[in-house]
């Protein structure tokens, strides 16, 4: 379709294009969330540094080209046509650094951003806790006042935090105010992963794969240069990364519409002449040029100055279903030797493993229940309450 | 970017809110559905003074020129507000397909015609409002005579079989699949309308009624029901724009089968939890929320079943001889 492409813009895609034809690894990474696959998927994140396409949306003195949104979404739809390797940076690309941009100073621009270019600085998500999951306000692990060495001391217990086993550092909130209750008193931090007192224990996820794990705080100094944003507003700083991770910058379409070519490949290849296959094959298909069709969109909504909002909240759902849909349909087209996931299974065992990943979408970013409470609330206008959520 | 609705369209949009309003809004589909035609022909003249029966027409030949963009902005209304008559007919399949005395007269309102087009709207619609009835087939237009009207599962349709009346003129088959995607397009418009329309109703009765001493809407049981439907209108929506976009180029005519598939499924999901939501008081056909419960039915399986258009689909996609991606 023609979306009123510049020359310019055409000739953007073209040249992503050709760089990823000649540099994406012929033969995929091993997995990231094992040791020799993050070790692997690091050096990809500087081979695509060299290249200059490691955050091309980012300004060039931080290593970006500079591209606006549009670019960005062309870039990406290459990208993942191409096969490339999952972005292990992608915790600090899209979500720290948008923060970092807008709230972060000079210094912690200096000292943070180029390495999260080319994959020497990867960040692990330190979000929630045992006892705080979907109603993450009510996080317990706390931040004491230093005066002394000029910091904080942090204790207490992060879970599900993805990429930690390997990652450089991670980026949390913490209660810094202990009197002060839910969404008040709450400070983001910057924290090396091999800082004193700081235990990682890896989780394995339903692959088999250490994807996350637990953190233990045991009286961890960190210093005011790695506060990000003033102490006791974490959570507005927080919730800045929340709707990225909803909104556009998590999912691009450009991940659905490779999956959709993907199935559409396995249902030639197997001819599977079951309209009920064929139907849904077909429906993959149309809800992922939705979601392309409504991407561009919001770009130019944004583009026009407005911004997403709760919108974000119905995206997530439904690309997060779409994900699960998409591969469950794949497994169905594979019939009996869908379980199969060993290098001789279809595409090497590719669809148990991004189906298995398709599995996490309804959870994380704020489960799929929480977003319908969400639009509900904030988008159709209804009342609050009825769950025993208190109003905020 | 083309993505965005421009204020033009909006003021059109605007506009037929306003004529119909001033008409009794839902009056005159109830009416329809009571057998009294007065108020839908005075919505057509109104609506033909607007200009809206001319969208489709060129200027030169007294329409507006408008795009298809146009087109599903004002059609949307119309589902909206559950219009009754055969605006799909007269303004969006017949004017590129009669003659150009007739072109004129369905611009300006003095000419409503319908049509069947065998073996995909087997019924003309609402042939006791028109002057003219047509049978259109793949590369043909006849002029008809309609039977006596059939009641729809919508009380404000009656349909109609056609029997040749007159000679047979030769259409190109090209212009005669164009003016159907065009059509169907408005078809799909009409439901996002209706389905956002019956969300609407869904969701303002949810604030109000109460029960167990608090109102509905705080039930989460309902909420998640309402948010899936705005999920399923917000991700149909860009389809029709992108088959607007697309229509008449080559990837027209599955961009079309997309945006009927998605705009009737998230319509008939706003049926069914608009009606749960309602109750009884739903179930009623005292109560409006029939006329666009029944309406999106109609819809659904006029203009191509999704069967039909999920089908066309998969004849484009799912050819071992072009793998076409979606972004392609
Ligand atoms: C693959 C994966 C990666 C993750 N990565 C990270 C990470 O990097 N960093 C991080 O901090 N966290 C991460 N998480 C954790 C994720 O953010 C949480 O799992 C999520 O917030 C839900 O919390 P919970 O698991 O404690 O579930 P709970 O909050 O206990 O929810 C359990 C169930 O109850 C439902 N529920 C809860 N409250 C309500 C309500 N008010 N209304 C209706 N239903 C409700 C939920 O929707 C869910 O179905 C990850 C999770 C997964 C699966």
């Amino acid at each position: 379709m023609d979306l009123d492409l510049t020359e310019e813009q055409l000739a953007f895609a073209a040249e992503a294009r050709a760089w990823l034809a000649e540099n994406v690894p012929a033969t995929p990474l091993p997995s990231m969330d094992t040791e020799a696959g993050f070790a692997a998927h690091r050096e990809w994140e500087a081979k695509l540094a060299a290249g200059g396409w490691s955050v091309v949306s980012w300004p060039e003195e931080y290593g970006g080209r500079g591209a606006g949104l549009i670019e960005w979404v062309l870039f990406e739809e290459e990208y993942y046509r191409a096969g490339a390797p999952t972005r292990v940076a992608q915790n600090g690309i899209s979500l720290l650094a948008p923060i970092l941009f807008g709230h972060g100073t000079d210094a912690q621009r200096e000292r943070f951003l180029r390495d999260m270019t080319d994959g020497t600085l990867i960040w692990a998500q330190a979000w929630s806790e045992p006892g705080a999951g979907s109603d993450l306000a009510s996080i317990r692990s706390t931040a004491k006042r230093d005066d002394e060495r000029g910091g904080w001391i942090l204790n207490g217990q992060k879970t599900w935090s993805s990429r930690a086993p390997w990652a450089d550092r991670g980026f949390g909130l913490f209660r810094s105010d202990p009197e002060a209750q839910r969404h008040r008193g709450l400070t983001y931090f910057l924290f090396p992963m091999d800082a004193e007192g700081l235990t990682v224990r890896p989780i394995t996820q339903l692959d088999g794969t250490t994807g996350f794990a637990e953190l233990f705080f045991d009286d961890v100094f960190v210093a005011d240069e790695d506060v990000l944003g003033a102490p006791g507003d974490g959570w507005r700083v927080a919730m800045s990364t929340a709707g990225n991770e909803r909104g556009l910058s998590l999912r691009s379409p450009g991940r659905f519409c490779a999956a959709t070519d993907r199935l559409i490949d396995l249902w030639q290849k197997n001819q599977d002449q079951d309209p009920f296959a064929q139907d849904a094959v077909v429906d993959a298909w149309i809800k992922s040029e939705a979601y392309r069709l409504y991407t561009w969109g919001t770009v130019s909504t944004l583009q026009e100055g407005g911004d997403i909002g709760a919108e974000g909240s119905v995206n997530k759902v439904f690309w997060s279903e779409l994900d699960i849909a998409i591969h469950q349909t794949g497994l169905d087209l594979l019939g009996p030797a869908a379980e199969l996931r060993s290098a001789s299974a279809e595409a090497g065992g590719r669809w148990v493993d991004d189906y298995i990943f398709a599995l996490g979408g309804p959870i994380y970013a704020g489960t799929n229940e929480i977003q319908r409470n969400i639009i509900a609330e904030r988008i159709l206008g209804l009342p609050r309450g009825g769950d025993g959520r208190k109003a905020s | 970017m083309k993505f965005v609705i421009s204020e033009e369209q909006r003021a059109l949009a605007e506009a037929i809110d306003q004529v119909i309003e001033s008409l009794g809004g839902t009056a005159v589909a109830r009416a329809a559905s009571e057998g009294d035609a007065a108020p839908a022909r005075a919505l057509w003249e109104q609506l033909a003074e607007l200009g809206l029966l001319g969208l489709c027409i060129d200027e030169a030949d007294g329409g507006m020129g408008g795009t298809p963009v146009d087109l599903i902005v004002a059609f949307e209304r119309l589902g909206y507000h559950a219009a009754p008559g055969p605006y799909l007919e007269s303004a969006a399949l017949l004017p590129d397909l009669v003659d150009p005395a007739l072109r004129e007269s369905l611009a300006d309102g003095s000419a409503i015609a319908t049509a069947a087009i065998p073996g995909f709207v087997p019924y003309a619609l609402d042939a006791q409002l028109c002057s003219q009835q047509f049978i259109v087939t793949a590369d043909s237009i006849t002029p008809a005579e309609a039977g006596e009207g059939q009641e729809s599962i919508d009380a404000a349709r009656t349909l109609h079989e056609l029997t040749p009346a007159g000679p047979a003129a030769a259409l190109d088959p090209e212009a005669v699949a164009l003016a159907i995607d065009r059509a169907t397009l408005g078809s799909a418009a009409m439901l996002l309308g209706a389905g956002e329309r019956l969300l609407e109703e869904a969701v303002a009765y949810a604030k109000l009624r109460e029960q167990f001493g608090r109102v509905i809407g705080e039930y989460q049981g309902l909420k998640h029901q309402l948010a899936n439907v705005r999920v399923a209108l917000t991700f149909a929506r860009p389809l029709l724009k992108g088959a607007a976009l697309d229509l008449g180029t080559p990837s027209g005519e599955r961009s079309m089968s997309a945006a009927k598939v998605a705009a009737s499924d998230a319509a008939i999901l706003a049926a069914r939890t608009a009606l749960q939501v309602h109750g009884a008081i739903g179930y009623t056909q005292e109560h409006d929320l029939s006329l666009w419960l029944t309406r999106v039915h109609a819809l659904a399986s006029a203009w191509g079943t999704t069967r039909y258009h999920r089908s066309r689909i998969a004849a484009s996609i799912l050819t071992p001889a072009a793998i076409l991606s979606p972004a392609s």
